[in-house]
């Protein structure tokens, strides 16, 4: 998909004023941190799984590669294939290749955003390959012709009437505004597409090592009519979702859905390990694995490692009130939000990425909701660096930041200036508590008020002070 | 480097330098002086290091970690030999607790970072967690709401400590504010950089501080108060922003924020 | 080439060769497969343990029948199919289910085979019940085919009282007996029957998989 990251400030206007919108970020704000903090009340070791989730991602990822070679051993052993792909385009030759060799003309998919990283609708389009999107959300957006704008409910940027429109439009049926009408239209086209389809593509929340299965976890059934009905099932996931055990995916199980959705559990969780075994009446015949690494093998040992834990449960955006504003689409690539923010800078680039680590303030939320505790600002923070050190901060923010270095490192100097400022501010105030606009400072006086300041600076009312008290 | 002040023991009043944040100097010296106050009522003698500037956020957050690693050094020395560091805003003594990140381990001011985090408070934690001092007299009356800024609630844990102390004083009627941990848009440089997705972010707190019914909206972070008293203001919401020291030092006859004394008289 | 570039790249990052140390803990830690922290909801005496699945499973919007014995099943069947219009039962070749007395079944069919688009509703036993999220668990084999857990409309599923299980830790060490040590071509863990919220966050049931989950606790 095209990168439109670095039009972020310009997307974002626009959310803001899009009205539909709008309203419909209001279902995330609304909807999940409630759900997660009543799934998270009822847990009492909620907490002590996150600090023992975290531990277990960290020690997975101090042995990746071994972890890695034990997971496609495993695979290897049930009569499966695994293949490594290095970039986003070896990736997609990969799956194509797989495709070809089925003769495949259509091909269905659960949920996975790791396809969307790569690309893979569009350049199986392109061959000549038809993907169907399965997940209720994703097939909403794919009659739109959109991308996901949240990495566990496609469409969230949507309301009813939109989803009555676009139904109406390509199904032709009668306009409905009942969910569950739409929602039946949406079950029975896609009936005949699972049965049709020559291979099933898939994600994966978890590989597990031990047993060489990945795991999908869904609501809908989806995935699972994805993956037995064709004669190929292809699972395209990345290098560190792999777990050391069950019980390690069991500790991850338990945290997933109570983060992304507040519920005890998801309706599917399904193990998937090999192809179709001696007497197994149903299932694929071939199962491969197609382990993208797109960046992430980089971030072992850099300053980003930490972001290899994150479990995609998407509880970082249904927190974010910048998320809440703006909404996904305005991050301009495939990954929105806090968690977004730090991913995109490594896979498109800081150059282009660099808007999405400086749209935080800091506020922490995304961190203190993490279920691998993340710290997400700190990342954020790390790509501002990052950006400072190429030299790619605007100018008149680095010219800023200088001037007002020079002095914070002069206290005298400091001083002065504050007391000047100070003396300014009162001056443009005159009467009045406040400041109606400010010149070079519009960002702030197009928007709000700028308080005067009451009187003199601290520090020469303290002196004052101090010289009268002797 | 002053050896013996840390060493006293707490039989002597402690000695707490003031981080006034430039924030507050530039502002609203009211809230530094009721910082003052509200120390030495509790017992401990205060001083204000004159070699301090800004705790280094804005170069911090920018990315600019040399300019941070500067003023971090500067900072430390500064307040050497205190026994407390005690400032008026979360942002600021979380700030100060980062310090240690911007040094290798091995570093001898990894250690003095180190230090001056065990020693640094933001003022109604060091009141209530480390000194104990609740007793707090205030003529203040009205119905207030509070904003809980975001670095303090969520890098210092500063949540029911204001509380606490504001249920002190028999004047005061609080009203939480719906979404009161949600970040008001503030963020440093972030209204600045990202004016509109700030101004949706303080609209939304605009409204939920008008839907308290409050007349006073309290918050511990002076950054924060300029955002939501600026855009109050700009509203036409009628509504007085304090910090919430102002309160709890009795010294509330200056005007709120964005406010002045022909305001008042005007009703602007 | 891919792989090497990868695993070297990895190596890298962590600092350079695999060590001997390295490989055993990686080796020890799958063989060990120890549990991590299992909350303490799930770990109930038998009787808190039936209790707990039949409430989550029930909240998990399954249908829950009790029934004293697996031959009162068909008749069970009889009444619930004749409610929905239900005419044809489809079954796998489970001797547990074929081998009972069908004709309570009044002017219905069972019929044994894999699912197809279309069914209306199918009936499986479950390897296990795990009280913690009131979940099932089925795996694939001869006897038990994945379709018949996601194509029909209804899903009648049959589980017994004494295979339900408190948490999964005690799941997965039961199914790595059941299969000696190999795991099955698919697990499938089933909460409830399908649903999405994907319009507007509004819960609707019934989106791919089984509009109604039916359990014969027997």
């Amino acid at each position: 998909m095209q990168i439109r990251t670095p039009e972020f400030k310009e997307s974002a206007r626009i959310a803001l004023h899009d009205v539909g919108l709008q309203k419909a970020l209001g279902n995330v704000k609304n909807g999940f941190p409630g759900k997660r903090a009543a799934a998270m009340a009822r847990l009492p070791e909620f907490d002590a799984l996150r600090d023992q989730a975290r531990d277990v991602k960290n020690h997975v990822i101090a042995h990746l590669d071994l972890y890695l070679e034990q997971f496609e051993a495993k695979v290897l052993e049930n009569g499966g294939h695994v293949h490594w792909c290095r970039t986003s385009e070896d990736a997609r030759q990969t799956i194509l290749k797989i495709c070809r060799e089925q003769n495949a003309r259509t091909v269905t998919k659960g949920k996975s955003m790791v396809t969307e990283e790569i690309n893979l609708n569009e350049f199986l389009e392109q061959n000549g390959i038809q993907p169907i999107e399965t997940d209720l959300g994703e097939y909403i957006i794919q009659l739109r012709g959109e991308h996901p704008s949240h990495i566990i409910a496609p469409a969230i940027h949507l309301n009813l009437e939109d989803v009555a429109d676009t139904f109406h439009a390509h199904h032709h049926t009668p306009r409905s505004v009942d969910p569950k009408v739409l929602m039946q239209e949406a079950r029975e086209r896609l009936r005949e597409k699972f049965a049709a389809a020559d291979v099933g593509i898939t994600g994966a929340n978890f590989l597990v090592a031990e047993t060489g299965s990945s795991i999908i976890v869904t609501n809908e059934g989806n995935g699972d009519l994805t993956q037995i009905l064709p004669n190929t099932h292809i699972v395209v996931t990345s290098i560190e979702k792999v777990v050391p055990t069950l019980e390690d995916m069991t500790l991850f199980l338990r945290l997933l859905a109570r983060s992304a959705t507040g519920q005890e559990c998801s309706v599917y969780n399904t193990l998937s390990t090999g192809g179709r075994r001696p007497g197994d009446q149903d299932g694929p015949e071939n199962f491969h694995v197609v382990l993208v690494d797109n960046g992430r093998s980089d971030m072992v040992g850099n300053d980003f490692q930490d972001m290899l834990r994150c479990i995609r449960c998407a509880a970082c955006m249904n927190h974010c009130p910048v998320y809440g504003a703006v909404g996904g689409h305005s991050y301009g690539w495939v990954y929105p939000g806090p968690m977004g923010s730090v991913l995109t800078p490594q896979m498109i680039g800081i150059e282009q990425g660099a808007l999405l680590p400086n749209a935080s303030t800091f506020c922490g939320k995304c961190e203190s909701v993490c279920p691998v505790h993340i710290p997400l600002p700190k990342l954020m923070r790390h790509w501002r660096e990052k950006e400072f050190e190429k030299h790619l901060t605007p100018r008149t923010a680095r010219w800023g930041l200088g001037g007002w270095a020079f002095m914070a490192r002069r206290p005298a100097l400091y001083r002065k200036f504050s007391a000047l400022s100070n003396a300014a501010l009162r001056l443009m105030a005159g009467k009045k508590g406040y400041i109606r606009k400010i010149p070079m400072v519009g960002a702030w006086t197009d928007w709000r008020d700028m308080p005067a300041p009451s009187g003199k600076t601290f520090m020469q009312q303290w002196q004052e002070k101090q010289r009268s008290g002797h | 480097m002053n050896e013996t002040i840390i060493n006293q023991t707490t039989a002597k009043a402690p000695v707490v330098g003031l981080f006034v944040t430039c924030l507050a100097d530039l502002y609203r010296p009211e809230i530094a002086f009721a910082t003052v106050k509200l120390l030495e009522l509790a017992g401990c003698k205060v001083e204000v290091p004159e070699q301090q500037t800004c705790c280094g956020q804005p170069a911090f957050n920018s990315g600019d970690r040399q300019t941070t690693a500067d003023i971090a050094r500067q900072t430390i020395e500064a307040f050497d030999g205190f026994e407390y560091i005690v400032a008026p805003s979360g942002s600021c003594i979380g700030m100060l607790h980062h310090y240690p990140e911007l040094f290798e381990r091995n570093d001898p001011w990894f250690e003095r970072a180190m230090s001056l985090k065990s020693r640094a408070f933001e003022i109604t934690q060091f009141l209530v967690d480390v000194i104990d001092f609740t007793a707090i007299e205030s003529r203040f009356s009205g119905h207030v709401t509070y904003h809980d800024s975001c670095a303090g609630l969520r890098e210092l844990g500063v949540k029911q400590q204001p509380r606490t102390l504001l249920q002190q004083l028999p004047g005061v009627k609080l009203t939480e504010l719906v979404d009161s941990e949600v970040c008001c848009g503030f963020g440093g440089t972030f209204c600045v950089k990202y004016p509109d997705i700030s101004n949706r972010m303080v609209s939304d707190k605009s409204t939920n501080i008008a839907n308290t019914g409050a007349d006073t909206l309290l918050g511990g972070d002076l950054g924060c108060l300029l955002n939501m008293a600026g855009k109050l203001k700009r509203e036409g919401i009628r509504v007085d922003v304090r910090h919430v020291v102002e309160l709890l030092a009795d010294m509330t006859s200056q005007p709120p924020l964005a406010s002045s004394s022909y305001d008042l008289a005007t009703k602007v | 080439m891919s792989k090497a570039e990868i695993l070297g790249n990895i190596r890298r990052g962590l600092g350079g060769k695999i060590t001997d140390e390295a490989r055993a803990t990686v080796k020890n830690r799958i063989q060990a497969h120890a549990p991590n922290l299992i909350p303490a909801r799930g770990q109930l005496p038998a009787a808190e343990r039936l209790a707990l699945f039949i409430n989550m499973a029930r909240e998990s919007a399954a249908e829950l029948i009790e029934l004293n014995d697996l031959a009162d099943l068909p008749a069970a069947l009889d009444q619930h199919m004749q409610s929905l219009g239900i005419t044809e039962l489809i079954m796998a070749q489970d001797k547990c289910l074929t081998s009972l007395d069908w004709s309570p079944l009044q002017n219905k069919q069972t019929t044994q085979r894999v699912s197809q688009v279309g069914d209306l509703a199918s009936l499986t036993t479950a390897f296990l019940g795990i009280a913690e999220t009131g979940t099932l668990m089925l795996y694939s084999r001869a006897e038990s085919p994945t379709t018949l857990n996601f194509l029909p409309d209804t899903h009648y599923v049959v589980l017994r009282r004494e295979d339900i299980v408190g948490v999964y830790e005690d799941a997965w060490n039961q199914l790595r007996e059941e299969t000696g040590g190999q795991m099955p071509r698919t697990v499938n863990l089933i909460t409830g029957p399908s649903r999405s919220a994907d319009i507007e966050q509004t819960l609707q049931m019934g989106a791919h998989g089984p509009r109604q989950l039916v359990i014969y606790l027997i």
